[in-house]
This record gives structure tokens, sequence and C-alpha cells, in this order.
């Protein structure tokens, strides 16, 4: 099983190195500069700016510095943000995003299983109806509608939340934001784990496992669950891809400083190395997620597992 | 002595489009303890479904009316009937691959039996589960607790399935076509072993077959249904020599013999059961019974007879 | 194929959610399109006397007025109007290149299938919005950057739909028992790989609708799409946030209109996709 994890790892790294390479190229590219924005510089200055930044260099010289402060860990300044680096700006938000995105996936999955789960069980019933009722609404509602609206609620009329803003170790003002950015997944992973179950539920070992005389939370918890929850591992990366684009907003609306805004920022700004970090950080978060829900198959149904 | 098993009057029914479904239209049986009985029929007979009631086991749109003993205690009473399902009584299926957890070792799913029934730790469930095994003849029974339903062949998985269904001494175990999935070989092997079982346990057998052959090496007692009603009941012997109900008849004769003629026809049973569900006057067979008469057609016939040799038929056969 | 229909329909009918959905998207177009003829106000115009206004009947501000005094009802009625407009203009790109990518890779087979199939599974696992910003960064903010990158969404889904469709329609028997009585090429596809395809794809061409929508408004909403003056939901429901705290109706109307339009086009897709039986991808 080792084996297995370690070749897929192998076969990770190659594709963050085309990402990363692509990414690299096709900005540089590009027409125009950082530095194109703001009102047109003295020529001289440009050429000091570029300079500074090595801008002036061949592309390929560019690319090799690069990787080489890659491997240092070293991202490379900010255009945009003098005085920092990227590495400095990701070590500042980083934690913030992970940890709204960690609470927001968790969340989806602790309520969103169970909750599909119990409508299975209660199939036509009312609770059936209403659960997948409140699943559509999850799924069809944007959070940057959710958000402000429930911001406008708990926040502006209640006084329970706070609307936006952020102190460190709060964890009042990660309370709406996490919902906003739970409630898609969690609504999908409710439908998935409910139609899931209902066909599980309908086969033969489940049957016979009834007959055995086991009671009905035996046979749900050790004999439907994990292969009802195929379909929501192959759904969990794009879970996480989808609480990284909400967090996109999320943190926009909160007034959240995680690394969220550094992306839509950077992009504004032409901010090139920015950018580039932001897309390194969130393509190894993709690949990782998509190692572990590997795994996750082979331990779901022995069948996948590599024969001994 | 008390029968293990009592049914009276047995109607299942399936709730469909706005319409229902009768599977079992009246049916009344006993087995005996230690009685090994085999039911006979096609598929749509409601074989199946008899004893999916008996279990407890029907979709949820199934409505269920008559009376069920089982050792003397009325199971319509689920109380009653999660007290004995799985351990005194217990039911086997056809298809031992999609009938086992793909996802749980076979040591597990036979350990389980013993912790919820007798209460037993999952260790000494183990060792119990390795014993069992030996007991139907799986070879390296402690290798195979470690293994995973589709490691093992078909034959294998059987003999788990039966191992599940005798680790807690039943009264009576329900064999749903125990053999239809397997290769003929492995069939004998699994009526060997239902055999010697039946012979160290003693417990009572239904054994559930659309195919005779299958039930003429075990059965004291057969029972032939069609249409969701038993049409003829019988001992074994008799039934064979001497079948009283056309359709017995025909499907003795649809069976090829070894000593018969190698190229002659084999015969069959000329148009189709009916469709579940489908409502008919008069004897369900007669469409397709070579003896059907008027009164066929607008009677329906009760199952009358002795203890011993019961008959669903206006013009049974005689010997 | 009649039949399809039909039965279609009687499911469909028989589901009120889907019907009230329908109703409500067909109240919303219909008010999109004549409401504005109602209300004298054009979406550009600043009324100094009533800045942030509540809705009210003074000077027919129905939904009141923003910061900078434009009329709210019908900003909100011509962002609806561009949503929608956009919502379908670029699914039925998506459904051009989706179903020609789809059954072109399923009819072809083979090692073309195999890279294409590659393609848009390397294409999937990007989340589309991050190659949007890409772009974005390269090629800076742009309206027909929008349109292409929008056009990009949910083709992926319908080519691997209509390509697997068409794959087990070809190995079928019957196609090559038409082959063999002569039937030509085109009578094959009338007849039958178009009744066979045509369910889930009218079912994700509808569901494709609310996922443009809100990919829109998204890239609005961070100012990456359609840019001000000019009016999206997004843009607007973006505005709004701002003054959440001051004027929330400024939030709450463009917000309403998004989120009740996008239910019902899902409740609706839903409803079809169960009256066509078709199973989730």
């Amino acid at each position: 099983m080792m084996r297995y994890f370690f070749t897929r790892l192998a076969g990770a790294i190659p594709t963050l190195f085309v990402i990363v390479t692509l990414t690299f190229f096709l900005m540089r590219a590009a027409p125009g500069g950082p530095f194109d924005t703001e009102q047109s510089l003295p020529p001289e200055i440009m050429a000091n700016l570029q300079k500074a930044y090595g801008l002036d260099q061949p592309v390929w010289t560019q690319y090799g510095r690069y990787l080489k402060s890659l491997s240092r860990g070293d991202f490379g300044p900010s255009f945009k943000y003098k005085d920092f680096s990227v590495t400095e700006l990701i070590g500042q938000g980083f934690p913030i995003t992970l940890k709204l995105g960690v609470i927001a996936m968790a969340l989806a999955l602790l309520l969103g299983i169970p909750l599909g789960v119990f409508a299975a069980l209660h199939h036509n019933s009312a609770a059936d109806s209403a659960t997948m009722a409140l699943a559509v609404v999850g799924i069809a509602i944007p959070s940057f509608v959710v958000l402000p609206f429930l911001g406008l609620l708990f926040g502006v009329y209640l006084h329970w939340l706070p609307v936006a803003g952020w102190e460190p170790g709060s964890i009042r003002h990660l309370a709406l934001p996490v919902i906003a950015l739970a409630l898609p997944p969690l609504a999908y992973i409710a439908r998935l784990t409910r139609g899931s179950m209902l066909e599980i539920l309908r086969s033969h070992y489940i049957r016979t496992a009834f007959a055995k005389g086991l009671p009905l939370r035996t046979v749900i918890l050790r004999h439907a669950l994990r292969p009802a929850l195929t379909p929501v591992a192959s759904y969990l990366v794009p879970a996480v891809a989808s609480i990284m684009t909400g967090s996109l907003v999320v943190e926009s609306i909160a007034g959240l400083p995680g690394i969220g805004r550094y992306l839509v920022q950077g992009a504004i700004n032409r901010d090139y190395t920015l950018v580039l970090g932001m897309v390194i950080i969130y393509s190894t978060l993709l690949i990782g997620m998509g190692l572990v829900v590997d795994l996750l198959y082979a331990w779901l149904d022995p069948r996948v597992r590599p024969v001994k | 002595m008390d029968a293990t098993l009592s049914i009276d009057e047995l109607r299942i029914s399936f709730a469909h489009r706005g319409g229902t479904i009768e599977a079992v239209d009246g049916v009344s049986l006993r087995i005996a303890p230690s009685e090994c009985v085999g039911i006979v029929g096609e598929s749509g007979s409601g074989k199946t479904q008899l004893f999916l009631g008996v279990m407890g086991l029907l979709a949820a749109n199934a409505e269920l009316r008559g009376r069920i003993r089982f050792e003397g205690n009325e199971m319509v009473d689920t109380a009653a009937r999660n007290r004995v399902r799985g351990s005194r009584l217990t039911m086997i299926f056809q298809d031992p691959l999609t009938s086992l957890t793909p996802h749980l070792t076979i040591g597990t799913q036979l350990a389980e039996v013993l912790v919820h029934h007798m209460g037993l730790p999952w260790s000494e469930a183990r060792s119990g589960a390795g014993r069992m095994l030996e007991r139907v003849r799986v070879p390296e029974p402690q290798r195979r607790l470690t293994q995973y339903p589709h490691e093992l062949s078909g034959g294998m998985r059987q003999r788990v399935m039966l191992a599940m269904a005798l680790l807690c001494e039943p009264s009576l175990v329900i064999a749903d076509e125990p053999t239809t999935a397997l290769d003929v070989t492995i069939q004998a092997q699994i009526i060997e072993l239902l055999r010697a079982v039946r012979g160290e346990f003693g417990m009572a057998l239904a054994l559930i077959s659309h195919d005779l052959a299958v039930v003429a090496g075990l059965a004291d007692r057969i029972l032939v249904m069609y249409a969701g009603r038993i049409v003829e009941n019988a001992a074994a012997l008799d039934l064979f020599r001497n079948p009283r109900h056309p359709y017995t008849a025909e499907l003795l004769k649809c069976s090829p013999s070894l000593s018969g003629p190698r190229f002659a026809r084999l015969p069959t049973l000329k148009g189709l059961p009916p469709r579940p569900g489908e409502k008919l006057e008069g004897c369900a067979f007669a469409p397709r019974c070579p003896r059907a008469a008027d009164r066929c057609r607008v009677e329906s016939p009760a199952l009358e007879g002795t203890r011993s040799s019961q008959v669903a038929c206006h013009f049974p056969l005689t010997a | 194929m009649r039949q399809i229909a039909d039965d279609a329909v009687r499911r469909l009918r028989a589901n009120p959610a889907a019907v009230l959905a329908m109703f409500v998207i067909s109240g919303i177009i219909v008010v999109t399109l004549f409401g504005p003829w109602l209300n004298p106000n054009n979406t550009q115009a600043l009324d100094w006397l009533h800045l942030a206004a509540r809705p009210s009947g003074e000077n027919a501000h129905w939904f009141g007025t923003d910061r900078l005094g434009r009329d709210l009802f019908v900003r909100t009625l011509a962002g609806t109007r561009v949503s929608i407009a956009i919502g379908l203009v670029a699914s039925a790109i998506s459904l051009i290149v989706g179903v020609g990518y789809g059954a072109v890779a399923g009819y072809v087979g083979g090692r073309t299938d195999h890279l294409m199939m590659r393609m848009i599974e390397i294409l999937s696992g990007l989340p589309l919005i991050f190659f949007i910003i890409f772009l974005t960064v390269i090629f800076g903010r742009s309206e027909s950057l929008l349109f292409i990158s929008i056009g990009a969404v949910g083709w992926l889904t319908m080519a691997r739909i209509v390509r697997g469709q068409t794959l087990s329609i070809r190995q079928q028997e019957f196609i090559a028992a038409a082959i063999a009585s002569g039937a030509s090429t085109g009578r094959i596809i009338i007849r039958h790989v178009i009744p066979n395809v045509i369910g889930p794809v009218v079912v994700y061409a509808t569901l494709t609708v609310p996922q443009i929508i809100l990919f829109e408004s998204f890239l609005s909403f961070l100012g990456l799409g359609i840019q001000e003056p000019g009016a999206s939901l997004g843009t607007l429901i973006a505005e709004g946030v701002g003054e959440m705290e001051a004027a929330p109706w400024i939030l709450l109307i463009p917000g309403g209109f998004l989120a009740v339009l996008l239910l019902c086009l899902n409740i609706f897709g839903d409803g079809l996709r169960d009256a066509l039986d078709v199973k989730e991808a």
C-alpha cells in the first residue's frame, strides 16, 4: 500500500512542475508588465525598476533564478506590496485561510453525511423532502449572497455575531464565514450520501446483515456506510476547489486577512510573483487532496487495493 | 410435537402504482423439527417472498396478512421475531458474492453474529467463527478469517454463508436457491455439505429451488408452488413416483433423464406462468394444463388431502 | 421521441416545485423585459435628491436608490437581464462545443478519444476561477475575456456526458442492425442516436444556465467581470455589501433576485432530470 502511495506521489511532482513552468512562462509572455498600470514612469526609472526586480534578464535566466529561490522556499518579492516578499505575505495570510477552509470542510462532512443518511432512512417522508429542499438552497445560492444575508441577520439585526473584521484567535469572527463557505459542499455531500445510501440499502448484503439479526445501527454503521461514502470521496477534490473559490469572496466580504485577497488583487495589479506564489499554493493543495482521496478509495473498498 | 414453523393463510401483496400485486396468495404449511422440506416453483411463484415474509425481510411497500408461528411464538410481533432472527431462525441466499459485505473480512462478518446474539467478546467470537468454518469444511479456516469475500471462490463463499447461519444452533435454516449461482460440480458439493450439516446439527431445513434435482437429494417432503399458492404437498418419494398435480407431472417430465433416449426432444411446458399480480379466474394453471376442463377455468381449487399428501386440483392424477 | 417527451412532461407536471419554479422564472423574465417601461428612471441617472433612499413611491424609486442616487428598480432589472442573457448565450455556446467535442470523442473512439478525455480531466481539475484570474493577470480586465471564460464553464460536463452516451450507443447492436439493413448514417443519427442522447443533454443544458449565471456574478462581484458603470447582479451585490448596515435594501434586492433566480433554475433543472430519469453525474 505504501508503494502505491509513493508511486502516486512521484507522479504528482511532475504535474506540479508543469503547472509552475506553464504559469511562469505564460505570465512573462503576456503583454504589459507589473509596472504598466501606474502612471507612465520616466524610462530611466522604469529601467531601474526592471533591473531591481531582475526583469531585464532573459526569460530563461529569470526562470532558473525563480526555481532556485523556490527550492529555498522563497517565492520572490511582491511587485506591488513593495516592502514585503511573497513568502512573508503568504506566511501571514495562509494560516487564516487554512483555518477557514479546514473548518468549513470538516463542517460540510460532519453535518452533510449524517444528514444524508438521515434522509435516506426516512425516504419519502416529510423529513426527507425538507432536507433535500434545504440541500437545493445550499447548492444554488452562492456564498457571496449567503454571507452578507447571514451577516445582516445575525450581525446587524440580532447582534449575535460580528459581521466582519478579525482578531487573532477569535472564533466569533470566523463563525459566519465558515458557515457561508461550508454550505454548498455540505448540501452537495448530503445529497450524494442520501442517493448513495438509498442504493446501498437495496443491496443483497444489507439484506443478509438484517437476516443475521443485526440491529439497524450496526447495519448502517458497519455495513452500509463505507460503500455509501465512495461518491463523497470522489467529490472531495471538487469540494476543496469549491471552498478555495468561495474563500476568495468570503475573505473579501468578511475582511479576513487571508491569502484569498492576494490572488484577486494580484491579478488586478499584475503582480507576477504574488500570483505565481498563489497558484503554486493552491495547486499543491489540490494535488495533495487528490492523493488523499486515492488512499481513501483503497480504504473504503478493499477490492481496489493492490493484491498482496 | 409442535411444528417448528407454522404458517396459516399467509398473503403477501405489494403496493404498486395505485394497485396491488399478490405475490403469495393464501399459503399454509407446517415444518416439523428436523424436517427437510423442499419448496419448488418457477420464478414468480412466490416461494422466495414467502420466506422473506417469515424472516421479516420484505420490502417497505409489502403488506403481510396471516399467521406465522415459529417455535410457538407469533412472528408478526417484531420483538419476538428479532429475538430469533439470525440465531434460531436463519436464512442463506442465492448469490454469495453479492450477499456478503465486500469491505468486511470474513472473520468480522461471522464473529459479529456471535457478538450480537451470544454477547461474546470479539476474540472469542473469532475463535468460534474459525471452528465453524472447519465444520463446514472450509480449508485453511484461520487464513479465511482475514480474507475478504472477493478473495474466496463461489463454493467457499456459500460455505461461509452456511457457517453464518449455523453459528447460533438454529432450529430452522431457510436456504433460498443455495446452488443456483454455482458451477454444477460445486453444486453437488454444497448439497453434500447440507446433508452432512443436517446430520450433525439436526436442524430443520427449508430448501427453496426451481430445480427438482437439487431438492430430490435432500428433502423429506416437497411443496410445489405455482402463482403464489401451494399446489401439491407430498413426501418426496411419493411426489416423484406418483405426482398428483398436473403441474408437478409436467415439471418431472421436463427434467432430462440420463437413462432416457439420447436424441429425444426435451419436453417443455407450453405457455408462461402468470405474471405476479395477474388476477385470474379459476385455477391459475388452467391455461397450460393438458387436463383442464370448464370447471377449472371458473373455480379455483383448494388445497385438500391428508396430512401426508395434499393437492390443489379438481382432477388430480391418480396412481 | 414523442413518447419520451410526453412521459417527461407528465412527470414534470406532477412535480409541484418544478412547476412553481418554472412560473417564477417566466415571471422574472417578463418583469425584466417589460418592467423598465413602467418606470421612468434610467440606469445611469443620478438623483441628487434621493441618495441611498429607501424603497418608496417617490420619483418611482420602488426599490430605492444606491449611494450615487441611481434607481435600484431599473438597475436591478437591467442586471438581471444581463445575467440571464449571458446565461443563455454562454449555455448555448457550451452546449455546441460540449456536444461537438463529446460526439467526436465518442464516435471516433480509440486513441483520439483517450486523448480528448485526458484533456477534459486535466481541465476539470483546475478551479475555473483561478484560470480566469490568471488570464486577467496576463490580458488585463476586459469584457471579451469575460465572455470567453464564461463559455468555458459547463462544456466539460456536457462533453463527458455526450461522449459516454455516444460510446454506449455506437456499441449497441441495433446500430449494427440498422447499418446492415442499409439505413443511411443520417437516418441512424436521427432515429437512434439523438433520442438517446437528448435526455441528458437537455438536463445538463438546463443546469448549465444557473452555473454560468453564478459564475458571471461571482466574477463581477470580485471586479473581474462586468465593470462599472455597467450593471450586473454581481456588481450590484458588491455595492450592496458595502452599504449593508446603512442601506440594506441595496444588498437585499439584487441579492434576493439572484438567489431566487438561481434557486428556481436549479429546482427546475432537477425536476427535469427526475422527469427524464437521468442519473446524477
